[in-house]
């Protein structure tokens, strides 16, 4: 079984569908944004997530984890992104804790992971440096200095950034931009001097941040993984983000789709529910295929990435252009069909078009997905 | 052994009382997979099936796939008239009926759609009076399947000509039988698989009813429901030889690996995550059947799916050979350009037969999503 859930996964599916339907109706991500948090999310609500264990689900039992498989993540984020509930699930649980299992050295392991499973601290990756996805693209660098390195550069639309403890930065140690070799990847303090952080407002009210790196003294126990060699482990950490990411559209736009669904069926013009009428239907239609479709990329893509399987990359990629694809359609869609509803600030649906654009260029847009599936298929 | 390479077209195997084997190979392989009753592999032993269960026939439809074995045969009455037998049909009838499905001796058609009744299939007119022991059948047939190759026919026919769909009643009958006669259809494509079937005083015993008098609306949408997942699953094994990323390298040509034309690249790739993506939701269907889920809802939705895919596909290769995938024949094109062609044309009818795509979508909103 691949794309069905075990009884085990399915239990904390529903565990997680009650958990956020209780504490974080989408009325909550309202109010979050009305009383002008600017951490992105709510302290409590992440506490709570916590408190379930989700925070230290992909960790192993050595460092105080649950051993939990990555799909876990994927489960926990499908839910929540049916309300759009924000928490640091993708920037430090599928990705700074992932960073640390396959790239960390042994004490970086054993100091952090731990208080990444009790909640006590959070590490975010600081990679793009642009308002596009694209790692290879990395200009910033880091020189050896003495016996350690020194950082300097700026990375743009960190997630989470102004809550993140620990940054994990791309830099490179060779070549020039553009070059998939030279990288490495570095655990920085985020209170060291020469590092500053630069909130952004955006759309969506998610927390991101820029973060610059004046001249930064980093020792070499610094590194994470290999030295020029970075791009294999980061890729493989994307890969995880990626997939966390496409969980997450593919709940909001089922909710999405639902919320679309009930409004055709309750509106009535010209004598009857707009839901009636074939211009709809068929397009409504159109909408649950792509849901379904992209439903079962997104699950096959954890089991690959959970069975360490070579498609891995490929389905990830595949995942998360397709959603992007479906959710950018759906959410133009619920605002069509919403009609001047739809256009109102009163209206949920507003909530799903701006977070799907976002969500959209976070970690890959479909161009750059399709592009790399091309390239991880030899053509 | 040539069972473990891509099938060409011309090799497909379809059966019947005159079944032609143009590869020898073809015939034992058949003989072989029928007397393990793999043909059928989930229908009951005691009807020549394999007997085993949704998940053994996954492994079985699995290891087949590994070795890259061929489908042993391509019948409707292996996808639609068995199923179909096995839920409404007597005791009599699935002894008559299904051993010969899983054989192969037996060529089984369609006769549903008419001149007027097409999308809207029960305005169909083919009359079944009552004489007793037996009806007699008059109309006509329309894109009956190879109607002039098949031996045996299962038809929709009139039984009562007050109400719509409740006087329909399914019929299955020798093509032999006097009064039966055929005339192929020339496509588009120049080729002839489908035929109009014309019954002329055609006397059908009553043992030649599925289900009940009157009751085949329902026999037919469980038939048409078979035939939506399987179109699609056909359209992917048919499809599948062709590596369109070495197609488009030789033809677009190549740099450092990739497509040199990247807007054609983008394309393939947007092209080939729809058909891995849709052969992994056929796998889900799968795998939801085999844990006992119901998966009633997402099968709705492979037909249409399939039919767009396929279609897209053919318009993909003209795009990527220009005027050479537009031959009609002679030389100056390759065997394989002219049949690009064939089969650009060909697809059009993937979103008008079995359900058309508009029908397909009707029933998404109004039956799944509960739409009207």
């Amino acid at each position: 079984m691949s794309m069905v859930l075990s009884e085990e996964q399915q239990m904390l599916k529903d565990m997680a569908a009650g958990f956020f339907s209780a504490k974080s109706p989408i009325s909550e991500f309202r109010s979050l944004r009305d009383t002008g948090n600017t951490d992105g999310f709510s302290a409590a609500l992440w506490q709570d997530m916590v408190d379930m264990g989700w925070a230290s689900m992909p960790i192993p039992e050595a460092f105080d984890g649950l051993g939990f498989e990555f799909r876990g993540v994927g489960i926990v984020m499908e839910e929540a992104g049916r309300s759009l509930a924000a928490s640091p699930m993708l920037s430090s649980v599928a990705m700074g804790v992932s960073a640390l299992l396959l790239g960390g050295s042994d004490a970086q392991k054993t100091e952090l992971l731990p208080k990444l499973a009790s909640g006590a601290r959070l590490v975010a990756l600081a990679v793009d440096e642009s308002g596009h996805h694209d790692p290879t693209q990395t200009a910033m660098v880091a020189t050896q200095a003495g016996d350690g390195f020194r950082l300097h550069g700026r990375k743009r639309f960190v997630l989470d950034a102004a809550r993140a403890d620990h940054l994990i930065v791309v830099a490179r140690t060779e070549g020039e931009a553009g070059s998939t070799t030279g990288l490495s990847l570095f655990l920085v303090d985020a209170q060291m001097p020469g590092v500053t952080v630069h909130p952004r407002a955006m759309v969506d009210c998610r927390s991101v941040g820029d973060v610059h790196f004046d001249l930064v003294e980093v020792t070499s126990s610094a590194l994470v993984g290999d030295l020029h060699q970075g791009m294999g482990c980061l890729d493989a950490v994307l890969d995880r983000g990626r997939a966390a990411l496409a969980a997450e559209m593919l709940g909001s736009m089922e909710r999405a789709f639902e919320l679309i669904l009930a409004y055709l069926k309750e509106r009535k013009q010209f004598g009857q529910a707009i839901g009636g009428f074939q211009a709809l239907q068929h397009r409504a239609a159109k909408m649950f295929s792509d849901i379904e479709v992209c439903r079962s990329v997104v699950y096959e893509a954890f089991t690959s990435l959970d069975a360490g399987r070579e498609d891995s990359a490929a389905l990830v990629s595949m995942a998360k252009a397709l959603v992007n694809d479906a959710f950018h359609n759906i959410s133009n869609e619920g605002v069509q069909m919403f009609g001047g509803m739809g256009m109102t600030d009163e209206c949920d649906m507003g909530f799903y078009l701006k977070r799907a654009r976002v969500a959209e260029q976070t970690l890959g847009s479909s161009k750059f997905h399709r592009d790399r599936y091309a390239a991880l298929n030899a053509f | 052994m040539t069972m473990r390479t891509p099938m060409p077209g011309d090799e497909t195997v379809w059966g019947g009382r005159n079944a032609v084997f143009k590869n020898p190979d073809s015939e034992l392989w058949l003989r072989r997979m029928a007397k393990k009753g793999w043909t059928a592999p989930t229908w009951p032993s005691e009807y020549g099936g394999g007997g085993l269960s949704m998940a053994e026939a996954q492994i079985l439809s699995d290891e087949m796939a590994r070795i890259n074995a061929r489908t042993p045969l391509i019948s409707m009455g292996l996808w639609m008239m068995g199923p179909v037998l096995l839920e409404y049909g007597t005791e009599e009838q699935k002894r008559e009926h299904l051993p010969g499905i899983v054989r192969g001796d037996i060529w089984w058609c369609q006769g549903y759609s008419e001149p007027n009744a097409g999308s809207d299939l029960a305005g169909l007119q083919t009359r079944a009076e009552d004489h007793g022991d037996h009806f007699v059948v008059n109309g006509q047939k329309v894109w009956t399947s190879h109607g002039d190759k098949a031996d045996w026919i299962y038809a929709l026919v009139r039984t009562n000509a007050e109400v719509k769909h409740a006087g329909i009643t399914m019929l299955i009958f020798d093509m032999q039988t006097p009064g039966v006669s055929t005339r192929p259809i020339k496509l588009i494509s120049g080729k002839s698989p489908f035929c109009e079937t014309f019954f002329d005083d055609v006397r059908v015993p009553k043992s030649g009813i599925i289900g009940e008098v009157n009751g085949g609306w329902a026999v037919s949408n469980r038939l048409l429901q078979h035939e939506r997942e399987n179109v699609a699953a056909d359209m992917f094994a048919a499809a599948k030889p062709v590596d369109l990323g070495i197609l488009s390298k030789r033809y677009a040509g190549e740099k450092d690996g990739a497509i040199a034309d990247p807007l054609l690249r983008h394309k393939l790739s947007a092209l080939r995550m729809r058909e891995d993506a849709l052969q992994l939701t056929i796998k889900r269907i799968a795998e939801e059947a085999a844990a006992g889920g119901s998966a009633g809802a997402i099968s709705s939705i492979i037909k249409f799916l399939g039919a767009e895919l396929n279609k897209d596909r053919y318009e993909y290769f003209l795009e990527l050979q220009g005027q050479q995938s537009l031959g009609w024949e002679g030389d100056g094109f390759t065997e394989e350009e002219l049949e690009t062609c064939r089969e650009w044309l060909r697809s059009k009818g993937n979103s008008i037969e079995g359900g058309t795509t508009e029908i397909n979508l009707n029933v998404i909103a109004k039956r799944v999503l509960g739409l009207r």
